[in-house]
């Protein structure tokens, strides 16, 4: 292994799902014809001025609070100064030395390890437009629909010392966000997005070494790559005896390596002050109350009680709850009196290679938890077998309806009649009597083999319980 | 005797008795503009088609008791934003500008069918005192026309001096209102900070900024206050105190007001022409029965650096915006910097490029602490002075401007001298307190500004203590018409 310790922090932007602008009233949505979603006040015209959205206030103390933040009891808005096409005022305005959270922490897991990352900052501030620069280099095109929207800068402490910690913090901070219900987190439609501050020293030195800074970081994935590769740059740059550049780097997916975007010489001045046209906010404990009243079970305390209380394995546990709609079906299921860990495994298993492979979430399809929940009370029932239940899943996930009813309608009830059974088994075992004196003699295959050839004359619809038991009992009469 | 030196109860009676017509008003305006406006250049756009229908729509369907703006010629200074009338700051940057909306301000003497004249020349952003940084025209001062008539509301004090409108609007963030007002021998009432809407004011420095009524007469300034003030959702600066009926302030009884008299205000760097209109001002006021005292406003002396950081540094975030990607002018480049550049350059003139440039340096990294830091507690320190006077008195009297009028060119190219000129109205506004200036008669045949300085949403008794002096002072001022076209 490597004689340096990497050290990693993250600014995470996440969209705010408010009504309305953080500014003014125009309606907050993503995906509008270009512009039409505009009016003075986000186009920056001359003598407009901002009017606080408390719902995005509420919306970052909610974030800041499931964050483990203090909130502020004071706080007010700063104008950061710079001059982009897509940034109406040449403004933004953003929170400089008094944001809404300070001092917070997301608890991470990796590899079974647990641990704290600080969050140093949260912050409310308003996104700017969108650019588009035309193919054959003519102009560039600016949409202002995005101008205004809130957004929350979460920064963490630099308290990473691997990319998979990077990836799981993202992913703990997408689920919280997802619980508290403030945001999409969508980082393909630019609801949360993400640049990573990486650098890397000698272990035992308490410094830290220079950091580069990424971006153009499009998916959690690629935040893991992209901070792995910049890990080895830098170490390779370190020990041919040259040294780090404080620089931007962008990430590049096609040759996965990251590139120079701009160097520190082009660090900008904001020449932030204070934001005259909005009043100092006061947020008193009431209004903390009354945020902290909202927060629901999140994801770390669900974990815990899927262990203590359901008594699922803790990485179960982890997985279910990473994203609040997978963790309400579960409960839903379970609350329908089906047993957790079964749940648990049709979730983590079918289910979810069904949806990564339609790109789907649990709320996407027309299964529901009672129709989950049925299912698996169907195979502890011995209705039906676990083979039947999964032509029935397919059904399920797809169509969506009653289990029972699939199972009826198909004709696919389990055969467990012992009579029957035997009855049904009789021709079979007979044309298949060299296999059976093979087992006698010791060829243990054999019995998988007319145990299959039972469940393929039968349509899988026999009791494999039974029909194992029965074929033994027939061995042993030979 | 024109119309508008009847003052503005006396024309509503008429017109709601049908004696006068909207329309007689509406005339005397542009017969008043087309004879003198070419000399004295107060307008910049004129609202003619638009303010004759409107007012032959009133003459038809009558006018609202209530309203008692109804009818009235209004002059709006060019910062203030007017939807489908042109709006242009006195820039070149916006000198295309046509606004999306009415300033809230504008919207409130619409709705009490006050008739917009034109829109009103200023100092460029209403940065300067004389008009003269103006993109378009300079104004002159109606009294003199080889002097400036003050600004940055340099139209609208002159075009109510010279009788093109009844009233005005202007804007005052160092003493836009007050110095043009004394200048032009008119009233002009800086409100109480919050206490007018800033919204669809062009911002130059939002903390300071607030608009504010340009009259004839006390009584007519507060008529027109208590129609644009008031809590705006618009503007969440705007204070949500009741707006009073101002007018109903103006007994002529101001027996037991104490009046403090600021040494600093009389001292050294005023004109002693001044100091004599002033200090019989103030045994005027005496005469009246109010209690004088001497008191001492001893930050001031830093309010004019402190005021130049301050309104700068706002500034150069305010001016951000016209960088000609949405709307105003944009010079044509083939790349992104050169266009800011090239539009900015070309599309501003040298005082705003001047602010920008001063304030774009007191915020820079390194710089802040020594200047925007240090500035924002001299105001505080400022701020204090007044509160303390103020335990003590109910008033603060002094002179508006050191000096009359100075003449056109005199100040230009100096811009300390004409910084200075603002000494004693800027710490009002960094105070964010309510000030007043009226006329106190003539110094060498130019108008002297008496200022009277309130608490916070004191207007009522600047306005009670105004009209007392007003109508004892035992004079009328209105320039010789002879002064404007010679």
């Amino acid at each position: 292994m490597s004689n340096f310790e990497t050290v990693i922090g993250l600014e995470v932007h996440v969209e705010l799902k408010t009504k309305t602008k953080a500014f003014c009233g125009c309606a907050n949505q993503f995906g509008a014809e270009p512009n039409t979603n505009t009016c003075p006040i986000c186009l920056g015209h001359p003598g407009v001025l901002p009017i606080l959205n408390h719902e995005a206030v509420d919306y970052a103390i909610k974030a800041a609070l499931a964050l483990n933040c203090e909130v502020a009891r004071e706080t007010k808005f700063d104008r950061k100064n710079y001059f982009y096409p897509d940034n109406p005022k040449a403004y933004q305005i953003s929170q400089f030395d008094q944001p809404i959270g300070r001092n917070g922490y997301i608890e991470i897991e990796v590899e079974g390890k647990k641990k704290r990352i600080g969050v140093h900052r949260l912050h409310l501030e308003e996104d700017a437009g969108k650019l588009s620069h035309l193919e054959d280099g003519s102009g560039s095109l600016v949409d202002f629909n995005r101008v205004g929207t809130p957004l929350i800068e979460i920064v963490s402490e630099a308290d990473m010392r691997d990319p998979k910690e990077a990836y799981a913090y993202l992913e703990k901070l997408k689920a919280i966000m997802q619980y508290i219900d403030v945001s999409d987190v969508k980082m393909e439609e630019g609801s949360l997005r993400c640049d990573a501050n990486i650098s890397i020293r000698p272990f035992g030195q308490t410094t830290f070494g220079t950091k580069t800074e990424l971006k153009n970081l499009n998916s959690f994935t690629f935040v893991e790559k992209g901070l792995a590769y910049e890990e080895m740059r830098q170490e390779r740059v370190l020990l041919s005896g040259g040294e780090v550049v404080q620089e931007t780097r962008r990430y590049n997916d096609a040759t996965k390596t990251t590139t120079v975007m701009r160097g520190k010489e082009g660090s900008d001045d904001y020449r932030y002050f204070p934001e005259p046209d909005i009043i100092k906010l006061k947020i008193d404990q009431e209004w903390i109350d009354r945020i902290q009243a909202e927060i629901p079970e999140l994801p770390d305390a669900r974990q815990k009680r899927y262990v203590e209380e359901l008594g699922l394995p803790e990485y179960d546990a982890m997985v279910l709850t990473q994203t609040k709609t997978m963790s309400d079906f579960f409960q839903a299921a379970v609350a329908e009196g089906a047993d957790a860990k079964l749940v648990s495994n049709w979730l983590m298993g079918e289910v979810s290679a069904y949806l990564n492979s339609n790109y789907k979430t649990i709320d996407q399809v027309p299964m529901t938890a009672q129709g989950l929940a049925k299912l698996v009370q169907l195979i502890e029932k011995g209705t039906i077998s676990s083979k039947i239940a999964k032509k029935v899943f397919k059904d399920l996930i797809e169509k969506g309806g009653d289990p029972e009813e699939i199972v009826k309608a198909k004709g696919l009830v389990q055969i467990s009649d012992e009579g029957a059974l035997r009855d049904m088994l009789a021709p079979i075992l007979e044309a298949n009597k060299q296999s059976m004196i093979d087992y006698k003699n010791g060829k243990d295959r054999a019995l998988g083999f007319l145990v299959g050839q039972v469940m393929k004359q039968t349509h899988g619809k026999a009791n494999p319980k039974m029909v194992n038991k029965i074929i033994l009992d027939e061995i042993n009469k030979l | 005797m024109p119309l508008f030196e009847e003052g503005l109860v006396s024309l509503s009676q008429k017109l709601h008795s049908k004696e006068i017509k909207a329309s007689d008003l509406v005339d005397e305006a542009f017969a008043r503009i087309h004879e003198v406006d070419g000399d004295v250049k107060a307008f910049l756009t004129l609202n003619e088609d638009a303010a004759r229908s409107e007012a032959k729509a009133l003459d038809e369907n009558g006018t609202a008791e209530e309203a008692i703006l109804s009818g009235m010629p209004i002059g709006i200074k060019d910062n203030m934003v007017t939807k489908g009338l042109k709006t242009t700051c006195a820039s070149h940057i916006l000198e295309n500008y046509d606004p999306l909306y009415d300033a809230t301000v504008v919207d409130k003497v619409k709705a009490q069918k006050a008739i917009t004249i034109g829109k009103l020349n200023m100092d460029e952003f209403a940065m300067g005192s004389s008009t003269e940084t103006s993109s378009f025209a300079i104004t002159k001062n109606p009294w003199d026309l080889e002097r400036v008539p003050g600004g940055s509301s340099g139209g609208s004090a002159a075009a109510v001096a010279a009788g093109e409108v009844l009233f005005a609007l202007g804007t005052d963030t160092g003493g836009s209102i007050r110095q043009p007002s004394a200048f032009c021998g008119v009233v002009g009432m800086k409100p109480t900070y919050g206490r007018v809407s800033r919204y669809g004011l062009v911002a130059f420095a939002s903390s300071l900024d607030q608009a504010g009524p340009i009259t004839r007469t006390v009584e007519d300034n507060a008529y027109l206050l208590e129609t644009i003030a008031g809590l705006d959702r618009h503007d969440s600066t705007s204070a949500d105190v009741p707006v009073p009926h101002y007018a109903a302030a103006l007994t002529g009884d101001i027996k037991g007001l104490r009046v403090a008299v600021p040494k600093e205000y009389l001292g050294a760097g005023i004109d002693e022409s001044v100091k004599e209109k002033i200090r019989a001002a103030i045994k005027q006021l005496e005469s009246l029965g109010a209690v004088v005292d001497e008191v001492s406003l001893p930050h001031s002396k830093y309010a004019v650096p402190a005021y130049y950081i301050i309104a700068s540094s706002e500034a150069s975030a305010n001016l951000a915006r016209f960088d000609g990607v949405r709307y105003g002018v944009r010079a044509e480049t083939n790349d992104l910097i050169d266009m800011y550049k090239k539009s900015r350059s070309e599309g501003f003139g040298d005082e705003v490029k001047r602010r920008i440039m001063l304030g774009t340096f007191a915020l820079s990294s390194g710089y802040y602490d020594a200047y925007y830091k240090k500035a924002q507690q001299v105001r505080t320190l400022i701020k204090q002075d007044f509160e303390k006077v103020f335990q003590n008195h109910d008033i603060i009297v002094g002179p508006t401007t050191p000096t009359p009028a100075f003449k056109v060119g005199e100040n230009i190219d100096d811009p300390l001298t004409m910084y200075a000129n603002d000494l004693l109205t800027i710490p009002v506004n960094l105070a964010g307190i309510p000030a007043i200036s009226l006329p106190c008669g003539l110094a060498d045949g130019l108008p002297v500004g008496l200022q009277m300085i309130g608490r916070p949403f004191g207007e009522e008794t600047l306005y009670r203590a105004a009209h007392a002096y007003e109508q004892t002072a035992g004079f009328t001022l209105t320039p010789a018409k002879g002064a404007m076209n010679k």
